[in-house]
Formats: structure tokens, sequence, C-alpha cells
């Protein structure tokens, strides 16, 4: 049969999608999880003791000079990473409202047949991180308040080798740090899985199977190596 | 089998609904839970009072007319059709409680019934071959590898239910809408419409109001064909290349 | 004029008149080229109503629509994708030869035809031969994802009682690929703005006008199933492929809402129905497992490639565990009788001697009623043979589905299987147009009486919904279209007014009736009948009894029906009752065309007419013809349609074979 019709065209963009506010989380999400590794691995080196931390947390300071000045790497990284919280909080709540809309009326009995915690978690655990990313900058970076009666504010400027022993010999402390590391490694077990889902990196079975691994390694890493520094002070094996 | 049945029903697309328990005995295991539900019907006829209305038609698990939220699980708690759960997945004496599908786009018609004719906008989109009636070369012309073949297939066996969205946390219809991406996609002839199809299918999937996936995979769970989540992964890469090329 | 058999009265011969006179290849040529063209640009200006989205009614809409008409479709499911051609398993045949195994058009023509037990007309079954091959090319141009061998290229395998491979297929779900395609064509045009879709609503009234352009089919009247709205839709032509009637019979293979109302609304306009009694029933579908079942399940036919059937040869052996009965206590029949062709004879004898071994008493399974209702088909042989992992590729979903529905693992114990009506070769007739008795009324697949016989063959269905939606109607109808656009209607014209009250009229009655019975009491009854006296096998007998009791039981339905609820909502049972008062007036008249059809033929025994090994015996001298029937009203005596039924007239058209000689079918 000769046709005379084409199918209409309604002009769609592929930049108006669900899908690409979806890129948008999961390119600042892996910004993130690559800042959190190297914050990581920062950490660790209260392990090498107060010299090598202080000197490696002046390093970053200096890093780059003199192409950049003093902090400029610093602040480059700063302001990628509040780029990407906003990008990220963008796309985030968006989704979510979409996703309420998509529901106005609930179900009496809802199971879940194959959701892991992670997954269920992600948005309130996602705000869970931003509080304490907000107390964590206040206590770290932005006010450094003197927690620790025994140590004075001026050590703590002094050194960040101290101003952590001082904040870790505390146990709530800890115990706050521990309560958002686990929020974190909820949110990464899922995200990080989630992230080359929606790249699609994921399109065979295998490959989908990997991208769950790597998933729970990543989170696994982020939590551990992050627990240890504020669990060895705790304990008295660091300073 | 005797059993305690929490039934929603709602006159119509605007009256307010509500659930109304009903009890049962003589159900056998053998009947499906359709059949379940037919026999009670067959009561509440004699009763006067008006049967439940839900959908079904082939119930054969391969219409997709039917689905219903069984207990808090699409489809129950068994990975498949409603028509072809049966009652033997279900112990005597157990409380059911049986919901219609909930999501925006799928508005409650009456009772357990839906409107799912998104689904059908969602394809009229773009979900198809543009190939004329009459003008189709030899169908040996392009031999398809058998991993294409076989990967497309797969995606292909949707039947257009809507468990997905019923079961994702977000009403998503990513499943559905990833599916036909895929089993299109995979093939020699869907090649030429790749990328403007993935673009105005989601375009129509986010305009009829289903909600963005966060790849839960509840939707893979709960799907009667066991399609696998990886298609979404498919669709989600074929979006980024149309982004690429300025779709 | 007198009454033959206390029933029917006979009228004058018909013909088909649109098959040109030339040879039998060239005729579709031939036709294609005689019919009248429409010019691209009138196209828009010519408007067809399609009932059925099935391969038959998807494929001519989605055609017709890119031709450029104006294309109205209509389907009672929520979707048109829903249709009950999703649920065709096995396959698609198409003469395509790719195994080089001696296929051609003439093969499957020759196959088709013999399959039919030479009661199916010969030109059209040609023609659907011939055009099957565009069917494949036109399906995987469109996506369809067939079965391939790891070069790449389409796999094939042999079906339902033929010897070469030529069916088509996409593992156990064919008809649903095959489906899926139309609907996306379908859909495409949705979008492009040539078809209008009407899902949920059905179609309950033909309209026939007789304006000056003289007696045609103009429109239908249409229930709205979500609003209960009762709506009017014209058009310059209306085409029905709105599927088989075998849910006449309760319980079927058949979708739930499988239905006649499409067709027997028109037949009851004039339309003439033939063949209405010739049912097919399949071998091997799951047994019934008790009262409350509401539909059969049939797993396809594609196992009997490589299971094989038996029951115990004693009947003590009957309700042991099949594994524990010995090779020598085992009778494979099929094997036995027919060593040519064993597991693999057409449908008809496979159900035949399914139910002569059960009534034997050598049944397998539960007892139902007074005898166990089944057969094993085992796949032992063919798991050692092949391996359960190579079974498990070819048939796993089959295999899934057995387990699902009756809790067995049919790997380790055998299935059992049972027949069910499963297809119906009666239908509208029509000529080699399709065009049914009423001008401007099409009719395409398994609504149509035309291409099967009186039995069909494996796989054969599908490429007749296909090739009469895909390629033959639009060809067929432009040269109806060609003398349109037809006079406008109004509303308030009075034909349409007529159809319009005579719909709203029953509704009102079918819910003012408030007697005792549910509805599917009465179609479970008017099923028992059914099976029992117009089933596998029927005697005059019988089917007189079957005439009486179906009287009685419609007479009782319009007076003491329950259908609860109002007209202006969702109803189902409302829309349930109407198809149910179609199928008590569709019951007698198969039962009436069953009577009068003296032979055995096809999938149609009659114990009166058997060779003396008890083999159907046809009797080509009486009844090689279509029987085609035309409705005339009675006289009302109580109420609406109940008892509105006068004695039909048969009309004959006589079957001439040329290319092709007639012959006893022989299987052994
Ligand atoms: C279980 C099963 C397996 C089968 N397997 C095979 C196989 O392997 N190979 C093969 O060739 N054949 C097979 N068949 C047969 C084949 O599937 C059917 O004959 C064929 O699909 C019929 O197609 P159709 O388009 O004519 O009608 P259908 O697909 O039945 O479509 C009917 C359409 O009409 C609509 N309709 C009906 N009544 C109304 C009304 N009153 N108002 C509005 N709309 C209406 C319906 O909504 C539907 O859209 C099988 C059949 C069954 C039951
Ligand atoms: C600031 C507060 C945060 C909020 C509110 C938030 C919220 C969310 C939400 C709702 C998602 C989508 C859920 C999903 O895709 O399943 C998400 C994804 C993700 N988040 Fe966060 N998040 C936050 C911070 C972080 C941080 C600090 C990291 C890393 C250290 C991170 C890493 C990721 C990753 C990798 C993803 C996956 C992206 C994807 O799905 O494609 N997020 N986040
Ligand atoms: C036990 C866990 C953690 C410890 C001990 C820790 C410790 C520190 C310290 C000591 C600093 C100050 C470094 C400096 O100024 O040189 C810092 C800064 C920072 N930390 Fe952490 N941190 C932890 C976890 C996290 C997590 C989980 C995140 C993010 C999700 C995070 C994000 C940041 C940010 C954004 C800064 C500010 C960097 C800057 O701009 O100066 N931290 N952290
Ligand atoms: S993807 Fe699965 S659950 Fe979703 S509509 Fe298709 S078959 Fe149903
Ligand atoms: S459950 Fe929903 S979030 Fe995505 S992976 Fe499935 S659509
Ligand atoms: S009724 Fe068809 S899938 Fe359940």
């Amino acid at each position: 049969m000769a046709t005379t019709t084409a199918p209409a065209k309604r002009r769609t963009r592929a930049r108006d999608t669900t899908v690409f506010l979806k890129f948008l989380m999961a390119t600042t999400g892996i910004v993130f999880i690559g800042y959190v590794l190297l914050h990581m691995y920062g950490n660790l080196k209260v392990f090498a003791g107060q010299e090598a931390f202080d000197s490696y947390a002046h390093h970053l300071r200096t890093f780059g000079e003199p192409i950049l000045p003093y902090g400029g790497m610093l602040w480059i990284i700063r302001i990628v990473l509040v780029a990407s919280i906003l990008g990220h909080l963008y796309a985030a709540f968006t989704l979510w409202s979409r996703a309420n809309g998509a529901r106005s009326q609930r179900y009496a009995v809802k199971k879940a047949a194959k959701a892991t915690l992670g997954s269920r978690t992600m948005r309130w655990g996602g705000v869970a991180i931003l509080v304490f990313v907000v107390w964590h900058l206040i206590h770290f970076t932005i006010v450094k308040p003197a927690i620790n009666a025994d140590v004075s504010a001026s050590a703590i400027a002094e050194s960040p080798f101290t101003m952590m022993v001082a904040s870790f010999q505390l146990w709530w402390m800890v115990a706050i740090y521990l309560l958002a590391m686990i929020a974190l490694g909820l949110h990464l077990s899922h995200g990080t899985f989630s992230a080359q889902q929606t790249l699609g990196w994921t399109q065979t079975a295998r490959g989908y199977q990997r991208a769950r691994t790597i998933g729970y390694v990543v989170a696994a890493v982020v939590v551990v190596g992050f627990a240890l520094p504020p669990l060895a002070i705790l304990f008295g094996i660091v300073g | 089998m005797k059993l305690t049945l929490k039934i929603w029903r709602q006159d119509g697309p605007n009256a307010k609904g509500d659930f109304v328990t009903y009890q049962v005995d003589d159900i056998l295991p053998d009947m499906s839970f359709l059949e379940m539900l037919d026999v009670l019907n067959e009561r509440l006829i004699a009763e006067g009072t008006e049967p439940i209305a839900f959908d079904s038609d082939c119930r054969e698990g391969i219409c997709g007319m039917c689905g219903l939220m069984i207990s808090g699980y699409a489809h129950g708690p068994k990975q498949t059709t409603t028509c072809q759960l049966h009652m033997r997945s279900f112990s005597d004496g157990e409380t059911i409680t049986i919901e219609p599908w909930r999501a925006d786009p799928f508005p409650v018609i009456r009772d357990l019934v839906v409107d799912r004719s998104a689904f059908d906008r969602i394809i009229a989109s773009g979900g198809f071959i543009s190939v004329n009636t009459g003008s189709a070369p030899e169908a040996h012309a392009a031999p398809v590898p058998k991993e294409n073949a076989d990967r497309a297939f797969v995606a292909a066996e949707c039947i257009g239910c809507g468990a997905c969205v019923a079961a994702c946390p977000n009403a998503s219809a990513m499943l559905f809408t990833a599916a036909k991406v895929t089993h299109l996609g995979e093939l020699p002839q869907g090649q030429p419409e790749r990328y403007s199809r993935v673009v105005s299918m989601l375009n129509q999937h986010d305009a009829e109001g289903f909600g963005g996936c966060t790849n839960i995979g509840e939707c893979s769970a709960a799907c009667p064909k066991g399609i696998p989540q990886d298609v979404i992964s498919t669709l989600n890469a074929d979006l980024r290349h149309a982004l690429r090329t300025g779709r | 004029m007198a009454l033959i058999d206390g029933l029917y009265t006979e009228g004058e011969k018909i013909a088909d008149t649109k098959a040109p006179n030339v040879p039998i290849e060239r005729k579709w040529t031939q036709r294609k080229f005689d019919a009248a063209l429409v010019n691209p640009a009138n196209r828009r200006k010519l408007s067809v109503i399609i009932v059925g989205t099935g391969l038959a009614g998807g494929a001519a809409a989605a055609t017709l629509g890119e031709a450029g008409y104006r294309v109205k479709s209509f389907c009672y499911q929520d979707s048109p994708r829903r249709a009950h051609s999703i649920a065709a398993q096995g396959g698609i045949n198409a003469a395509k030869n790719y195994k080089e195994d001696g296929d051609s058009v003439f093969r499957l023509f020759y196959d088709t035809v013999k399959g039919g037990d030479y009661r199916a007309r010969e030109t059209n079954v040609y023609r659907l031969a011939e055009v099957s091959a565009n069917i494949i090319d036109q399906c995987v141009a469109q996506g369809v994802p067939f079965a391939r061998e790891y070069g790449g290229l389409l796999d094939n395998r042999s079906f339902g009682g033929v010897q070469v491979s030529r069916t088509f297929y996409a593992r156990g779900q064919t008809g649903q690929q095959l489906l899926i395609g139309a609907y996306q064509a379908l859909e495409r045009q949705v979008a492009a703005g040539t078809v209008e879709m009407f899902s949920r609503h059905e179609m309950l009234e033909l309209i026939v006008s007789d304006g000056p352009d003289g007696k045609r089919a103009r429109g239908i009247i249409a229930r709205d199933l979500v609003t209960g709205e009762i709506e009017t839709h014209l058009a310059d032509a209306v085409v029905l492929a709105s599927g088989g009637y075998g849910n006449v019979f309760f319980l079927s293979t058949n979708a739930m809402g499988s239905n006649v109302t499409a067709t027997w609304r028109a037949h009851r306009k004039g339309a003439y129905f033939a063949n209405p009694c010739y049912t097919q029933i399949h071998p091997t579908c799951i047994p019934v497992s008790g009262d409350h079942q509401s539909k059969l399940t049939l797993m396809s036919e594609s196992l009997r490639n490589d299971g094989r059937i038996w029951v115990p040869k004693r009947r003590e052996d009957c309700d042991k565990d099949p594994r524990d009965i010995p090779e020598e206590d085992r009778d494979y029949y099929l094997e036995r009788i027919y060593p040519a062709f064993g597991n693999l004879v057409p449908r008809d004898i496979a159900s035949r001697q399914a139910k002569n071994v059960c009534d034997e008493g050598r049944g397998v399974g539960p007892m139902v009623g007074d005898f166990r209702r089944g057969v094993y088909l085992d796949f032992a042989d063919a798991i050692a043979r092949l391996g359960e992992d190579a079974v498990r590729a070819k048939y796993g979903n089959l295999f899934d589905m057995y387990a699902q529905i009756t809790g067995e693992n049919p790997y380790e114990t055998p299935m059992r299987i049972y027949p069910a009506v499963h297809y119906t070769m009666g239908g509208l007739w029509v000529d080699y147009d399709l065009e049914s008795s009423i001008p401007g009324l099409f009719v395409a697949g398994e609504a149509n009486f035309s291409d099967h016989g009186a039995n069909r063959l494996g796989a054969s269905a599908l490429m007749q919904g296909l090739a009469d939606g895909y390629f033959v109607l639009p060809n067929t109808i432009r040269d109806y279209l060609a003398k349109g656009p037809f006079e406008e209607l109004s509303e308030a014209d009075a034909a349409v007014a007529e159809a319009r009250k005579s719909v709203e009229d029953r509704t009102q009655k079918l819910l003012s009736i408030n007697g005792e019975r549910s509805v599917d009491s009465f179609h479970r009854e008017l099923g028992n009948i059914m099976w029992e006296y117009c089933g596998m096998e029927r005697t005059a007998e019988g089917l007189q009894k079957a005439i009486d009791l179906i009287r009685a039981l419609r007479d009782e339905f319009w007076r003491n029906v329950r259908v609860l609820g109002a007209a202006d909502t969702l109803n189902q049972s409302l829309e349930k009752a109407g198809r149910v008062a179609d199928f008590l007036e569709l019951g007698e008249l198969m039962c009436i065309d069953a009577l009068h059809r003296r032979e055995s033929c096809g999938g149609h025994f009659r114990a009166e007419s058997q060779t003396e090994d008890g083999e159907a015996l046809r009797h080509d001298d009486e009844f090689a013809y279509v029987g085609a029937w035309e409705f005339t009203p009675g006289t009302a005596e109580s109420g609406i349609d109940s008892g509105t039924m006068g004695p039909p007239v048969l009309h004959k058209e006589d079957l001439v074979y040329q290319a092709i000689e007639l012959k006893q079918r022989s299987y052994k």
C-alpha cells in the first residue's frame, strides 16, 4: 500500500527528560565518590603520625603552586563540590517531587520484593548526609570550635592533626561520625551501582552484576576507611 | 481453604473508594486467583451485591490485561501474572489485601480496574519501526546475530501489564519503556530511528506523569516476564548517545 | 416453504463472483489489477470502521491508515495490544522454502486444502499461500523477533501434521510477537492521526442503511465500556475482524471476552453465517481440574514434535504413578494406529483418539464426572536423547506454564493433556474480496469462514489473519471504496435510529429482568450442552436434543437472568450478558448446521458416518459445499430477542476443485 502519511513528530529534546536529570545526578555523584575516596585516603594519613598528616594538609594548599595561588587547588575542588552539590540536590528534589506526584494515592499495603535498604533510603539518607556535611564543615573547616575542653582553639588552628585527635577523643563525636558513615555507606552502596546503570554501563547481565559488586565494595571501603581514624583515636592507638 | 479478603471498591473514576472485607471458604488450591474472585462474584450476585470489577482476558499470562496489587505485591507473591497465580501460593486462613495498580497516570476506572492507555501513547510516540506494508525487503536480507536476536526477544516479551509501574516506589514506567527501546534497538531494522525513538518515548513517558527511575529494581522483580533491569541501562545509554548527537 | 427436519429451509445457491476467471496462480494478481484505484487525495474523504485489533484487524487498520483512509478501530480490551491473537504460541506458516525441503506456494496451498478436508474455497487458500512469504518479510522489517539460527538467519520448524519445515516462530510466543508488530504499526498510525482508536468499546449492532446507494453496511453502534454511553459510528465501509466464537463452549482456550456478538449482530442484519458447526478441538490442552475452571489453557502443539503420547494399556494402571508403568504396559496409541505420522497426526485425529481412549476408561488424571479426562504427553525419551537443557531451551516456557497451572514438574512426570475447543473455522460468509453478503461489510481473520475448511492446520490462523489484514483486504476494499464516498448519514436516519434503539432496549431489558441466575451459570450450562452434543463427536439424536435444550435455556435466560448494576458505568456483568445472549442464539444455529451435515469431515465427526475401522467418512457427493445460513426473524413471543429467531435459510456454495483433486484423507 502506498503511504501518503507520515507520522506526526512532536518536537522533543533529550535534555528535557527525567533521564537527563539522572545523568546530572550520576555525574555529580561520581564526583562525590572521587572526592570521598581521596578524602578518605588523606584521613588515613593520621596513622603516619602528626607530622605527615599536617604536611599533607599543608601540601593540599600548596599543590600546584606557583601556577595556582596558595589554597588554589582546594578552592577549585570546593567550587566543583559546591556546583556538584547544587546539581545533585536539584536533580534529587525534582525527581523526588515527581515521584510523589506520580502516586498521590498510596497503597494500604506495599512490600518490597527486591529493593535494597540502600536504594530505599537514598532520599532521606542523602538529606542526612547533607546535614552531616554542614555540621562537618562547621566543625573542621569554617568554625573549628574547641569542643574538647582539654585542647585549646589555638592548638586546633595550628595542627589539623591535633584538631582530629581532640575531636575523636570524645566518644559521642565518634558516634556521630560513625552514624554518618553508615548513612554514606548505604547511599553509596546503591548510588555507585545506580550511577553506572544511569550512565548505561550495565547493559548485560554480567555488567549489571559487576556494577552491583562495585557498589558494595566502594561502600565498604569508604565506611571502613573513614571509620578507622576516629576509632583509632578513640582507642588511643593514634594521638 | 478459608480466606479473608480486603478488597478495594470504588464506584467510578471520581468516587471515593474504600476497602470492603469479604470472607470466602471452599477455595481450592488449584483455583487461580481470578477464579477465586469469580467464585466470590457469583456469591455476591446471588446476594444481590454488584460483583467486583477486575480486568482479565486471556487468563494465560500473555495478554497483560489482568493485574492486582495482592498484599503489597504486584501480581502477588510469585513472579507471574495475577491470572497465573494459584491459590496454592496462599495459606488457609490468610488475610489478603487486594488493591488496584496505583499510579496517577493509571487512574482507577472502577474497583480494581485501571486505565493504562498511557502505555499505548508511549508506544505511539515512537515504539515502532516505520515500515509501510508491502515495502519490506526480503526477510533474509539482514541477518541478526543470535545474541542480539535473543536480547531483543527477552525485551519484546513485555506484555504491557503495568506491574512495573505498580511496584516501582517512584511509579516509574521506565522498565516498560526501556523494554521497547531495547527490543527495537537491538535489531538492525531498528537502527535508523534508534536515537530519535528513545527521545520521543521518554518525553512521552514523562509527559504522562510517571516518576523518574532511580534504579531500585522492584519493577523487574515484579515483572511477570522477568524483563531484566539492564534494559533500563540500554535506554540510558541510548539517551546519552542522543544527547551527544544533539537530539 | 416446508421446513427441513423441522428446523430450516433451503434457499438459492450462492457463489463467489469476484475471483477472476484466470488460472489459479494468476487470480490474485489479476484481481489486484482489476480492483479500482482510489486517488490518494480522495482517501481522506473515505472512512472505514474496523472492529477488532487482532492480527487481522490490527494489520488492516494500520495498512488502511497508512494508505490514507480515515480509520476508526475498535476493541473491547483496554488496549489493542491485548487482542486474543496474542495468545497464539506455536508459529506462523509461510512458503519461504528456506529449508529447501520441497516447500512451495503450491504445497502450502495443497496442504491447507487437504488439512481442511476439502471444505475450503480453493481460490482463497491459494492466495493465502501466495502472500504468506510477504508476511514474513513484513514482520521481520517491523522488528518481530523470530527465532534465528546461529548464522543469524531465520529458523523454521515443522508443525501440526506437515512434513516440511515452514513454520516461523518466536519461542512459544509467536502470536504475541506478531500482534505487537501489528499493534506498533497501528499505534504509529494513531500518532499520525490516520487511525482513531476506540479501546474498551464493544460493537453491539451493525448499521445497514437502505439509502439511494442501495443496501450497505454504513456503521456500528458501540458501547463505551467505561462510561456506558451508546455511541453511533458511521463510515463508508465496515470491517469485522472480531475473532472466533469458541467461547460458546464456555470452556475453551479463547480469551474470556472472545465473543460472537459482532458477527452475530451482522448475521441478524443479513450477513450469511457459513459452516457455524466447524470448530476445532485442540489435542494438547491442560485437562480440566474442577468446576471452578474458567478457561482452558493450550499447550503448543509443537510439544508433539518431541513428546510421545500414551495411556496405560490396562484400566487398572490408570491411577498409578506413570513412571512406575513399564514400557510394555503403555499404549502409544497414535504411533500404533498411524505409524507414518505417529504423534504428529492432524489435530482432529489426535483429539478424537484421545477422547476414544478416555471413553474406553483408559484416561489418566483426576476423575471429572465419570471419566478420567487426560492422556500422557511424555518427554522422558526426548530428555534422554537431547538432554534436559535442550528440552528446556525448546519448550521451557511451556513447561513452566504447565508447572504453574498444575503444580507438577513436567521434567519429572509426564504431562497430562486433553483436547479443548480452540478455534472456529466457521464464520461470516465472504467472497474472494472478503466481502460478506451485505455490501460494504468485510470480514477478516477468524471471524470469516474462508480459508480453513472443516479443519485448520496448525500455524495457519496467524498466517490468515495477517494475510487478510496486511495484503488482501487493503487491496480488495479499495474496489468498494472507489464507489464512495457514500451519501452522508445522520443520526436521525431510520437505519441508525433503529440500530441504536435496539441496543438501548436490549441493555435496559437485560438490566431489568432481575431474575435468579447469574450470567455465568447460563453460559456454563450452554457450554455443557455444546460440548456434549456438538463437540468432538455428534449424532443426529444428540443434536436434536441439544437444540431443544438450548431453546429452553435461552427462554429461561430472558426470564430469569440477573444482571446487577447500571448501564452508565463499567458493568462487566452486563457485557457478559450481552455476549451470552448471542451465544445462546448461535449455539442453536451451530447445532442445526451440524445436524444437517450428515458426514464426518475435518474436526467434525458424525457417528453415523464412519468407516468400518471407525475413521471419519466424508461424503463429497452430497456435502462438498459451504453451508451459508441466512437469518430470518421469528415472531416475538417472550420479550426482546428471545423467540425472535426464525428458521434459518441454507444457501449452498458448491466447492469446485480445479487445481487439486478431491481425495479422502488418510493418515494411516
Ligand atoms: C491459545 C491459542 C493458541 C493459538 N496458536 C496458534 C498458532 O500457534 N498458530 C496459528 O496460526 N494460530 C493459532 N491460534 C489461532 C489464532 O491465534 C487466532 O485464530 C487468530 O489470532 C485470530 O485473529 P483475529 O485477528 O481474527 O482475531 P482476534 O485476535 O481474536 O481479535 C479479535 C478482536 O476483535 C475485538 N472484538 C471482538 N468482539 C468485539 C466486539 N463485539 N466489539 C469490539 N471489538 C470486538 C477484540 O477486542 C479483538 O481486538 C491460537 C489460538 C489460541 C486460542
Ligand atoms: C547532599 C545531600 C545528598 C542528597 C540529598 C542526595 C540524594 C540523592 C538521591 C535522591 C539520589 C538518587 C537516588 C538514586 O539514584 O537511586 C542520589 C544518588 C546518588 N548520590 Fe546522592 N545525595 C546527597 C549526597 C551525596 C553524596 C555526598 C554522595 C557521595 C559521596 C552522593 C552520591 C550519590 C551517587 C553516586 C548517586 C547515584 C547517582 C545515580 O543514581 O545515577 N550523594 N543522591
Ligand atoms: C570520619 C570521617 C571524616 C573525617 C575524620 C573527616 C575529617 C576532615 C578534616 C580533618 C577536614 C579538614 C581538612 C583540612 O581543612 O585540611 C575535613 C574537611 C572536609 N570534609 Fe571531611 N572528614 C570525614 C568525613 C567526610 C565525609 C563523609 C565527607 C563528605 C561526604 C567529608 C567532606 C569534607 C569536606 C567537603 C571538607 C572540606 C574541605 C575543604 O574545602 O576544606 N568529610 N574533613
Ligand atoms: S515490563 Fe514487565 S511488568 Fe512492566 S509492563 Fe512489561 S511485562 Fe508488565
Ligand atoms: S522499580 Fe522503579 S526506580 Fe527504576 S529500576 Fe524499576 S523503575
Ligand atoms: S488475563 Fe491475560 S495476562 Fe492475565
